[in-house]
């Protein structure tokens, strides 16, 4: 059956998620706060933190660009990043944000540069990852 | 009638700057039959509470606009606050004295939350009066820890009513100067 082959789909979609460490923990949180009463409540939270996240990305890019640079605002906006990041269970994007913050704090214009670039990437490569488990997600529960 | 017996809904003032965490922690609070308010600032939060940041007390609040909790009691409204450390203007720590500092709003417990394992923070603030402190991202088993710090306010405050069918809302349960509701014949003082 169409629903079974969704649905075993989803479950090995998701446990690659989790093996791989692109999600922690967090995220199985969010999934037991959806329920019937907040359907959507993953798929919001994660569209949340993609409009968020953008806009920071585009706010770090420009002090990136500044100079001087001014390491207090990077620290501020990773900060944010982080927080929204490991709220979502977001692992290997949270990890990134951490070895940010280390180069910022050591005042490390180079090492931020090349640290942002793996942000930007584990930011994008997750987005891509949960567009398509999410979508999948609800196919399968379309199918009834 | 319907509502017999329910437990008082309790209010939960959260406080962060941060969107997806304020959805989250609204999300965690309601699932939890909490009723919840979500402000972005500690002035926002001390706005709804009818401070206006100068620790003014606001005994009957007669003259704010009545749109914050402090309407029915000063001290229904809201049942405990739980903030974010980290943001900018006011700290969840600024906050937490604000509210310590109020002769209203003194007894309502307070928890921080914050994405940083800094015992000094952690010492400071509960030295300072904070219930429990929580490390971010929070989850549900800490949202449960904030129960018995909720029902601590209700007992001291009326231990009558949390054991007598309520008719009416939770509203009018803890205001000693409005109409007193009557529960089976009982008046409650």
């Amino acid at each position: 059956m169409d629903r079974n082959r969704l649905h075993n789909q989803v479950a090995s979609m998701r446990r690659s998620l989790f093996d791989q460490g692109y999600l922690d923990d967090q995220f199985i949180q969010l999934e037991e706060l959806q329920d019937d009463t907040n359907p959507n409540f993953v798929q919001e939270v994660v569209t949340l933190f993609y409009n968020d996240s953008t806009r920071l990305i585009q706010n770090i890019e420009q002090a990136l660009n500044s100079r001087p640079i001014d390491f207090c605002k990077l620290d501020d906006y990773m900060h944010q990043f982080k927080g929204s990041s490991s709220s979502i269970g977001a692992k290997k994007v949270t990890n990134e944000c951490t070895a940010f913050r280390e180069y910022c704090n050591a005042e490390n214009a180079e090492g931020c540069i090349r640290s942002f670039q793996q942000v930007k990437q584990e930011h994008a490569i997750l987005k891509r990852k949960l567009e398509v488990y999410l979508q999948t997600v609800r196919q399968a529960s379309q199918t009834a | 009638m319907g509502n017999m017996a329910t437990q008082t809904e309790f209010h939960v003032l959260a406080v962060d700057d941060s969107l997806i965490d304020r959805k989250l922690i609204e999300r965690l609070l309601k699932t939890s039959s909490y009723q919840v308010t979500a402000v972005d600032s500690g002035s926002k939060a001390l706005e709804f509470l009818g401070l206006n940041g100068e620790n003014e007390d606001e005994e009957r609040n007669s003259s704010v606009e009545s749109v914050s909790a402090a309407d029915e009691d000063h001290q229904v409204g809201v049942n405990l606050i739980i903030t974010d450390y980290c943001m900018p203007g006011m700290t969840g720590y600024d906050l937490l004295r604000k509210i310590k500092q109020s002769s209203s709003f003194k007894d309502i417990p307070v928890v921080i939350m914050s994405s940083e394992n800094i015992p000094s923070r952690i010492n400071r603030c509960l030295e300072d009066g904070a219930e429990e402190f929580f490390l971010k991202p929070v989850k549900l088993s800490d949202v449960n820890k904030l129960r018995p710090h909720l029902m601590k306010g209700i007992t001291t405050k009326n231990e009558m009513q949390s054991n007598t069918n309520k008719r009416k809302g939770s509203e009018e349960i803890q205001s000693p100067d409005r109409t007193r509701p009557r529960y089976n014949e009982l008046e409650v003082v």
